[in-house]
C-alpha cells in the first residue's frame, strides 16, 4: 500500500512513543541497580556497584539461582521430549478430534497460571506428595507444553509428507525417516521453543508459587525480597536477567540463521 | 482414523503413530483434564473449623453470589482485564504495522527490540513500575518540579491504573508479534489489487487488510484478556486494598484463610470465564475466515 508522508511520519512517531513506553522502564530497572543509596529515590544522587557486590555474598540468592537453572533445564528436556511426540500425534489425526486435542492440549496456556498451579496442589496434596523442586518441574513442564506443541506442530505441517515418502521408498525404515528427514526440518521449531521454554521458566511465578517445597527458584526468591521491601539489589538481579535474555534471544537468531544458511 | 488421508496413511498407520496418539490422550487426560476436573469437583466440597470434607454442596458458590464483596472482585477483574485488552490491541496493532510498513531496513532490529521485553521476566516488568510510580517514583519527583504535591499523586500507585498501565506494558509486544505476523502473510499483490480497482487507503484496509489481520489480533488478545483477568502478581504489587482481583482472593483462600474448596469455587470462576472468552472468540475468528476461505 503506498502511504503519504504524514501518514508514515504519523506511525514513526507513534511507534517512537510505543518504544520509549516499552524501554524507559527497563532503563530505569537498571539505572537504579547502579545506585548507592538503599532507598530507591530519582534522581539518583550517587552511583556504585555495591548492589552487584552484594548478589554475589547473597547466599540464598545464589542457590535460588541454581535451583532456577535446574528446574528451567529439566522443564526443557521434560517438554522437549514429550512435546514432539505430542506434535508427532496431532499431525496424524484430522478434522475434529485434531482440533478438540490441539485445544485441549493448549489450555494451560491460557488458563492463568495459578489455577494450573492450585489444580496440581490439591492432587499432590492428597496423593501426600512432598513438594520440592521435581513438584515445580511438573507443574511448569505442563505450562509450557503448549509452546512446544504449537511451535513443532506448526513446522510439521508445513512439512511435505512426500519427502518423508521418498525416503522410504528409497528404504529408509520409519525411524531413519524420522531421524534424517523429519527432525532436521523440524530442528529450529525445537531449539526455538526451548530457548523459549528456559527464559519462561526461568521467570516463571504463579505456578511456582503453589508447588514450592523448602527450596525456592530465583522468582519466588525475589519476591520474598519484594515483600520486605523494595531494594537496589532486586535491580541489580533484574538487571542482569535483562541481559541473559538479551543473549538468549541473539544466540536464537545465530542458530537459526545458521541453520537456514 | 477414517479420514486420514490415502497419502499419509503409510506414516500415519505406524505402531508408533499409534503409540504417540494413544499417548497423547493420555496426557491430556491426566495433565490437563484432571487437574482442572479435579478442582472443579474439589469447590463442591466442605470446610469444617480444621478439615476438609468431600461433600456436594453448593455453598461456596452461593457466598459468591451473595456477597458483594466478591462480585465486585470478579467485576473489578473483569473491568482490568478488558481495558487492558482494549489498550495493548491498539498500540499493539499500531506497532505491528508500523513494523510491517515503515521500519525499513531496521525491520529486524526493531522485531529483536519487540521480542526483547517479552522474554523479561513478568514479575520484574511488574515491579518497575513500583518504582516510576511510587511517592517517591520518578514520576511525582518530575511533576514535583512543577510544584505538583506527591500527596495529589495518590492515584498513580496503588489504583486499577498503575494495575492497568503494567499489564499493558507487558503485554504490548505480545500483541504486536501476533498481529506482525498476520501482516506479514498478507501477500502485497492483494492490496495492489485493492488499489488497482480504486479502492482508497482507507477502504483497502478496513475491506482488504484488517479483516486478515482478525484472527492473529482475537488470537493475541484472548490470551491477553485471560492471562490478566487471572494474574495476581500486578495487583499484590501495585494495587491498593480497593483493587484486589480475584487471583488475590484465591491465594488467600489458599494462604491465610485456608479455605480450598470456596478458593476451588473461584478458581472455577476463572475456569469458567477463561472458556467462554476462548470459546467465543475462536467462533467469531471462523466467522470471520469462514468467509474468506479463497485465501
Amino acid at each position: 500500500m503506498r502511504s503519504s508522508y504524514s501518514s508514515r511520519a504519523a506511525f514513526r512517531f507513534a511507534a517512537a512513543l510505543i518504544f520509549a513506553f516499552l524501554y524507559i522502564p527497563i532503563g530505569v530497572l537498571v539505572a537504579f541497580s547502579f545506585q548507592e543509596s538503599k532507598i530507591l529515590s530519582w534522581p539518583i544522587e550517587g552511583w556504585s556497584l555495591r548492589w552487584y557486590a552484594a548478589l554475589l555474598e547473597n547466599n540464598q540468592l545464589l542457590q535460588s539461582i541454581g535451583n532456577s537453572l535446574k528446574v528451567a533445564t529439566a522443564c526443557v528436556l521434560v517438554t522437549t521430549l514429550v512435546g514432539v511426540p505430542l506434535a508427532l500425534a496431532l499431525r496424524h489425526l484430522t478434522g475434529g478430534a485434531a482440533r478438540l486435542l490441539e485445544r485441549t492440549i493448549l489450555m494451560p496456556l491460557i488458563v492463568p497460571q495459578l489455577i494450573t498451579g492450585l489444580a496440581l496442589l490439591l492432587i499432590l496434596n492428597r496423593a501426600n506428595v512432598q513438594l520440592s523442586l521435581l513438584t515445580i518441574i511438573l507443574g511448569q513442564s505442563i505450562v509450557w507444553m503448549p509452546l512446544v506443541v504449537t511451535q513443532v506442530y506448526a513446522r510439521l505441517r508445513g512439512l511435505e509428507v512426500e519427502l518423508e515418502q521418498a525416503s522410504m521408498d528409497l528404504g529408509a525404515n520409519r525411524f531413519q525417516t524420522f531421524i534424517f528427514v523429519t527432525l532436521p526440518s523440524i530442528r529450529t521449531s525445537v531449539i526455538g521453543s526451548a530457548l523459549l521454554v528456559f527464559t519462561l521458566s526461568f521467570d516463571e511465578l504463579p505456578v511456582t508459587f503453589f508447588l514450592t517445597g523448602s527450596e525456592n527458584t530465583l522468582p519466588m526468591h525475589i519476591w520474598s525480597m519484594l515483600r520486605i521491601g523494595i531494594t537496589p539489589e532486586i535491580n541489580a538481579i533484574a538487571s542482569i536477567t535483562v541481559l541473559v535474555s538479551v543473549l538468549l534471544i541473539l544466540l536464537g537468531i545465530r542458530i537459526l540463521k545458521s541453520e537456514t544458511r | 482414523m477414517p479420514k486420514t488421508r490415502v497419502s499419509r496413511s503409510r506414516l500415519g498407520l505406524a505402531p508408533v503413530t499409534l503409540l504417540c496418539c494413544v499417548g497423547a490422550l493420555l496426557y491430556v487426560a491426566a495433565f490437563v483434564l484432571y487437574p482442572y476436573g479435579h478442582v472443579t469437583v474439589f469447590s463442591f466440597w466442605e470446610k469444617d473449623l480444621y478439615s476438609i470434607r468431600p461433600a456436594f454442596i453448593l455453598d461456596n458458590y452461593q457466598r459468591i453470589s451473595e456477597r458483594p464483596l466478591y462480585l465486585r472482585v470478579v467485576m473489578n477483574s473483569l473491568q482490568v482485564a478488558a481495558m487492558v485488552t482494549v489498550v495493548s490491541a491498539v498500540l499493539g496493532y499500531v506497532m505491528a504495522w508500523f513494523l510491517a510498513h515503515h521500519s525499513g531496513r531496521w525491520k529486524n532490529l526493531f522485531f529483536i527490540l519487540l521480542i526483547v521485553p517479552l522474554w523479561t521476566s513478568f514479575l520484574l516488568r511488574a515491579y518497575v513500575w513500583k518504582i516510576i510510580l511510587g511517592r517517591n517514583g520518578i514520576i511525582s519527583a518530575i511533576l514535583g518540579n512543577f510544584g505538583v504535591v506527591p500527596e495529589d499523586l495518590g492515584f498513580l500507585l496503588y489504583s486499577d491504573l498503575s494495575i492497568v498501565i503494567a499489564l499493558v506494558y507487558i503485554f504490548v509486544p505480545f500483541i504486536a508479534i501476533s498481529v506482525y505476523a498476520a501482516l506479514e502473510k498478507i501477500p502485497v499483490s492483494l492490496t495492489e489489487a485493492s488499489a488497482d480497482l480504486g479502492a482508497s487507503a482507507a477502504k483497502t484496509f478496513f475491506h482488504v487488510v484488517f479483516p486478515l489481520t482478525v484472527p492473529g489480533l482475537l488470537a493475541g488478545a484472548t490470551i491477553v484478556f485471560c492471562l490478566s483477568f487471572g494474574d495476581f502478581i500486578t495487583p499484590s504489587l501495585l494495587g491498593g486494598s480497593e483493587n484486589i482481583m480475584i487471583a488475590n482472593v484465591i491465594i488467600s483462600q489458599f494462604g491465610a484463610a485456608f479455605d480450598w474448596p470456596f478458593g476451588s469455587a473461584l478458581a472455577v470462576v476463572v475456569l469458567i470465564t477463561v472458556l467462554v472468552v476462548v470459546s467465543s472468540t475462536d467462533w467469531m475468528g471462523r466467522k470471520i475466515a469462514g468467509g474468506r476461505d479463497a485465501l
